[in-house]
């Protein structure tokens, strides 16, 4: 090495010295600039905390969401009571309505002629969505209130297969459920239009209130087509929840799923007690109406009294049938 | 009894994972399950902090509000533990976690959700403290053994305290108090609605 050179170097390293010292006094604590929980929180308000994880999981950035907490209240106390009172609810306001009104009777009495009301389809498709709906109540409500109102009586372990057991039951009845729903649809949409008939229904109360009265209806009334319609849009509300629900990859973000899952307990609340009033008019609370589902023969003077322009149809059908059987066309 | 708590001092954690190695191996955990994990914050960013975050076993536990069969259990120790003979693997617990604590095996057809998994605070489940049977389902149980969770005791500039909650917060005051800064107990306010204020 050359004197110059040894030289150079060393005013080299005398001038780095000589810059670096005053950069060093001036750099920044890297502590001031940190994140802080409480600053982190105000700036990003009920937005979730996150940052970069190592593990392939992305979603596992997350750190702290504390909007989860606000659903938890909502699914472990809010839906809790409102399952239980729409439940409960209807079940009394029926028990009240028995009470006053008793059972709803044939007025001319059992005609004992029978005109066919439902085919074998119909009733195929009816049954299996019924069966399919009881079910998944039933299940869907023992998620929500099993924990306070069943596990006391068969203990823990017994109440955990319970539930494990519904829980498949839900998830796999559910498809005959979207198959039956879609066959109700095709078959009785058409029946199901609303028209001025059913503004003179509803004034007149159904009939429901008053013995001997019977405002004129096609197949369907307006209760019955309040039912359909609550069934259908209910059940397509459900549906499509339950299968977000069920593959959460789809439903999106935790905040969606929790949307969803909010939708179905609120519907599924809903559409059980509106189905519990249908399953009373439909029994016990009708004399004559469940023929209608059972055999699909129901008696002449019921299907009269409820009816009547249906019965009117049916009838001149069936007279145009028989004409043109006699008079055969030339 | 001691009120178990985790804290993590952010500004002494270096992200080196050993916590999280720590646990998958003193519990056996499967592929895919991760009851502890670190998230950094501000990634590359001047100031930024990575959090060792695991089940913080809150008070009143969100998860066992909303679990429908009632799996969940608080210890006298404040530990939030949960039996695997009950859990039906719904999921609910996993949306109701603040911290993302609750994990899943994909077991059954189709990937559902097989039985929860999360950190245990290492002390086991319901059966028999140090059994056989709650190793193979919850992992070591380290408290009944009278020692703390294997993750805090590995960390190597111990920024991940574990213990009674009122000693670790008086540690990371004093922590505070001394160096003059500090980013705060992550997720105390959340889990127990309080922080550690200085």
């Amino acid at each position: 090495m050359t004197l110059f050179s040894r030289l150079l170097t060393a005013f080299g390293l005398v001038l780095a010295l000589s810059l670096s010292a005053p950069m060093a006094s001036a750099q920044v604590n890297p502590t001031e600039s940190a994140v802080n929980e409480d600053a982190l929180f105000q700036a990003l308000g009920t937005a979730p905390v996150s940052g970069r994880v190592t593990i392939p999981d992305a979603k596992a950035g997350t750190l702290i969401n504390t909007e989860n907490k606000s659903w938890a209240a909502l699914q472990g106390q809010t839906l809790h009571t409102l399952s239980i009172v729409a439940v409960v609810g209807m079940v009394a306001i029926l028990a009240l309505f028995y009470l006053l009104r008793g059972k709803i009777r044939i007025d001319s009495g059992f005609s004992g002629r029978t005109i066919l009301r439902f085919n074998a389809i119909e009733r195929f498709a009816h049954w299996t969505l019924a069966s399919t709906f009881i079910i998944l109540a039933l299940t869907g409500l023992n998620l929500i209130i099993g924990k306070s109102v069943i596990a006391p009586i068969f203990g823990e372990a017994a109440f955990g297969t319970l539930t494990a057991w519904g829980k498949i039951a839900h998830n796999y009845l559910a498809w005959p459920f979207m198959v039956s729903l879609v066959l109700i649809v095709l078959l009785w949409v058409i029946h199901n239009v609303p028209d001025k008939l059913d503004l003179e229904w509803i004034k007149q109360g159904g009939g429901l209130f008053k013995k001997g009265v019977h405002p004129p209806a096609r197949k369907f009334n307006a209760g019955q087509k309040l039912i359909f319609w609550s069934v259908v849009l209910g059940g397509a509300a459900l549906s499509y929840t339950g299968v977000m629900l069920m593959f959460p990859g789809e439903a999106g973000t935790a905040a969606d799923w929790q949307f969803y899952q909010t939708i179905h307990a609120l519907v599924a609340a809903a559409l059980s007690a509106i189905v519990i009033a249908h399953i009373y008019i439909g029994s016990v609370g009708m004399e004559g109406a469940f023929d209608a589902m059972g055999s699909g023969e129901v008696d002449e003077n019921w299907a009269k009294e409820h009816h009547a322009l249906w019965v009117e149809e049916v009838k001149s059908t069936q007279e145009r049938n028989t004409k043109q059987v006699a008079t055969p066309a030339e | 009894m001691a009120r178990m708590k985790f804290l993590c001092d952010a500004d002494r954690c270096i992200e080196c994972q050993a916590c999280v190695t720590a646990c998958k191996n003193e519990h056996e955990v499967p592929w895919g399950i991760n009851r502890r994990r670190v998230v950094t914050i501000n990634d590359g960013l001047p100031g930024e902090r990575s959090v060792s975050m695991a089940c913080m076993h809150c008070d009143d536990a969100p998860c066992a509000a909303v679990c429908p069969v009632n799996c969940f259990y608080e210890t006298a120790d404040g530990v939030v533990l949960h039996n695997k003979d009950t859990c039906i693997g719904c999921g609910y617990c996993s949306y109701a976690c603040p911290f993302g604590a609750p994990q899943f095996p994909q077991t059954a057809n189709f990937g559902t959700r097989g039985k929860m998994d999360k950190c245990t605070y290492c002390s086991g489940g319901p059966e028999p403290d140090m059994s056989h049977a709650e190793y193979v389902k919850y992992g070591a149980n380290r408290l009944a053994e009278g020692k703390l969770p294997l993750c805090a005791e590995m960390c190597s500039t111990k920024a991940l305290l574990a213990g009674d909650g009122d000693i670790i917060a008086d540690i990371y005051r004093e922590r505070v108090v001394t160096r003059g800064y500090g980013s705060g107990a992550w997720g105390w306010r959340t889990a127990y609605g309080e922080t550690v204020t200085v």
